[in-house]
């Protein structure tokens, strides 16, 4: 197992500069995500890592060791890659077994790495078909099982689940997840999907146009989100942005106006922000509440129920589009007028720079 | 009868067929007389006497003419000729149609005029580049490869009289190579690149890669070429006729060459017609096995 660095990765076509200086350290087991929107390049960023892209400038290094000009086969990586790439006209058992063919390994134990791989995958009675026998989910599983015969230092995966159905890709998640603590093996993993990276992560980095935005714990970028950006990204529904204006400053937090009237007192530090300030103030759905006394009115537009779960989208004033989280047995129809009121503790401000104000209190499960 | 009762039921569930039989009559009848009628009177002038220089003789000629065929040495000698061309020019153009697939499957600048370079000699007549290989490139006295010869202080090599079957078979090749190049290129941009990225992952080279994902991604393809120029090479004849005539003496005279011969240059309607049958019979034996082995390979 294996612990790779990152000191100032760059990578430019031409004059396009794709990766703008990425700095990161992946420790020993580890489970990284690499996430963001299309086009952030988080998939040029992993296969700069396995070596199908050259590093334009910067360090890439495992276990201490400067890997920058090594070829691909030689960094003990292995990929699983988004279309799984299996080869079409071999059986799963020479799929599998076609880097230790390469490496003249002996048959003997050619075959005991693949069955072993076979055993570990539920792939035993697949081994003599050929990929376009298989399932996706099994395709997928012989592309896993390909980088394991491997025996490699850090598995790359390259938005593995995307060509997965969404109750396949479920399941799949469990089995990654199963897999990462049976091989004790360090692991990058590429999505778009922040789903995949809250519930598989250790460390997650989030990334934005070759930069990245902040790393850390699934927890820590849900309730401290540094920026505007992973504010917005992560969590699902997304959350709730409004203007406001700040009121007065002090030592336990901000007091900010809100739009639709009402103040609020967030517990952050005030760094940087004076009292006639514009800010954004940040609240995930589940930190509004409906409450008859609340300071936010607003028109119920849409309800979509989840079953334990209900979003209100309620409108307020002119075009403040808010989402509110709900249990699933509030009785809230369509078009009601309700009234919101805020948990002040779940708030988020963030300067005109798109930074966010530090809280005085760490979430407890950020720590 | 209770059986005839339910086919008699199926049969009135059914919409009648007859107006759709009767609408497709005319083309299958054109395509068999078209089919039929040739093929009808090949078969009966093999067994005839007919022979244009001579009148007199005619009537039923049993196997005669089939008996004189294969008694010729020169029939054995066109049947060789036959195979010695398909299989040369099958190797030379889908080896090197592979390699130039591959080849021109990597940026590099002025690519697409290239590609249509490659591609062109396949939009020229037959009987054109024959001439032009003949008279502008082959010819000891003022064809290119006589100067370049010269140039080196070498003697020119006249090509058509020293070696006439390869002769051929260099301008059979130079037509085909860009009909498997086309098919073949357009096979490997169809590859996958993740399939050959994992394969650079497993510790595959340059060489590796080509073996085990390229190759074996081109097979199919590489079948429907060797299908195709098959179906086409067993009858080349404008580049013979046009440069060696099928000589010198009968080095360059294939099948159909030879019917050619028999049929309008010595008028043995009869003899040329039991060549015309043995070449129907050879093209067959071919297709059989070429369909069989093919149909495999499609399905995996």
């Amino acid at each position: 197992m294996a612990t790779l660095t990152l000191r100032d990765l760059r990578k430019s076509y031409g004059p396009a500069h794709v990766i703008k200086g990425i700095d990161l350290d992946v420790l020993e087991r580890e489970f990284v995500v690499f996430v963001g929107p299309s086009g952030c390049g988080k998939s040029t960023l992993l296969r700069m890592i396995a070596g199908l892209e050259d590093i334009t400038s910067g360090e890439l290094q495992i276990d201490g060791r400067r890997v920058n000009d090594v070829g691909p086969a030689d960094r003990g990586l292995a990929m699983v890659f988004q279309s799984y790439a299996l080869y079409p006209h071999m059986t799963v058992r020479q799929n599998m077994g076609f880097a230790l063919r390469l490496a003249r390994v002996p048959k003997a134990e050619r075959d005991r790495k693949v069955n072993e791989a076979a055993r570990i995958l539920q792939l035993e009675p697949y081994l003599e078909r050929r990929p376009k026998d298989l399932s996706g989910g099994q395709r997928q599983r012989v592309a896993i099982g390909r980088s394991i015969v491997r025996d490699p230092k850090v598995f790359l995966f390259d938005e593995p689940l995307s060509n997965l159905d969404a109750a396949l890709r479920g399941q799949m998640r469990m089995e990654l997840l199963r897999l990462h603590e049976d091989l004790n093996a360090t692991m990058i993993y590429v999505t778009h999907d922040q789903v995949e990276a809250m519930t598989m992560a250790d460390k997650i980095v989030v990334l934005q146009a070759g930069l990245v935005e902040q790393v850390g714990s699934p927890l820590e970028l849900y309730h401290h989100p540094t920026n505007l950006f992973v504010a917005g990204f992560i969590g699902s529904p997304r959350m709730n942005l409004m203007p406001a204006r700040v009121v007065e400053v002090t030592g336990s937090g901000v007091t900010v106006a809100l739009p639709s009237g009402g103040q609020v007192t967030v517990p952050t530090s005030a760094s940087g922000v004076r009292q006639g300030d514009t800010i954004t103030l940040g609240v995930r759905p589940e930190g509004l509440h409906v409450d008859s006394a609340g300071q936010i009115a607003g028109e119920v537009k849409l309800v979509e129920r989840l079953g334990g779960l209900t979003l209100l989208h309620v409108t307020s004033g002119v075009d403040l589009a808010l989402t509110v989280q709900i249990e699933g047995s509030d009785a809230t129809r369509a078009h009601e007028t309700v009234h919101l009121s805020i948990d002040t503790a779940a708030c988020h401000l963030f300067d005109k720079a798109g930074l966010a104000l530090p809280r005085l209190v760490r979430h407890p499960m950020a720590a | 009868m209770s059986a005839t009762l339910i086919r008699e039921n199926v049969a009135a569930a059914k919409p009648p067929r007859k107006t759709g039989s009767l609408l497709v009559v005319p083309s299958v009848v054109v395509l068999l007389l078209w089919m039929i009628v040739p093929l009808v009177m090949t078969l009966w002038f093999s067994f005839q006497y007919y022979n244009l220089v001579n009148p007199e003789v005619s009537g039923f000629a049993g196997r005669d003419n089939y008996e004189f065929l294969v008694t010729d040495p020169d029939f054995w000698v066109s049947l060789r000729n036959t195979m010695t061309l398909l299989i040369s020019v099958l190797v030379i153009t889908v080896g090197l149609g592979t390699l130039l697939a591959v080849l021109f499957d990597q940026p590099f600048p002025g690519q697409k005029i290239a590609r249509v370079l490659a591609i062109s000699p396949f939009f020229v007549m037959p009987t054109v580049s024959a001439l032009i290989w003949k008279n502008l490139l082959m010819h000891p006295i003022y064809g290119v490869l006589g100067a370049v010869a010269l140039a080196f202080g070498l003697q020119p090599v006249d090509w058509f009289a020293s070696y006439p079957l390869a002769a051929v078979i260099a301008i059979v090749s130079w037509e085909w190579l860009p009909f498997a190049l086309l098919i073949l290129l357009t096979a490997v941009q169809s590859l996958d690149h993740e399939q050959r990225e994992a394969a650079r992952m497993d510790g595959a080279g340059v060489v590796a890669q080509f073996f085990f994902i390229t190759l074996p991604h081109l097979s199919r393809a590489i079948s429907v070429v060797v299908m195709i120029e098959t179906i086409f090479l067993l009858t080349v004849f404008a580049e013979i006729f046009v440069t060696t005539s099928g000589g010198p003496g009968n080095a360059t005279t294939n099948l159909a060459f030879l019917i050619y011969a028999r049929a309008l240059l010595q008028y043995d309607v009869g003899g040329a017609s039991a060549g015309g049958v043995v070449a129907i019979i050879l093209a067959n034996i071919v297709a059989y096995f070429l369909v069989r082995s093919i149909a495999r390979r499609l399905e995996v």
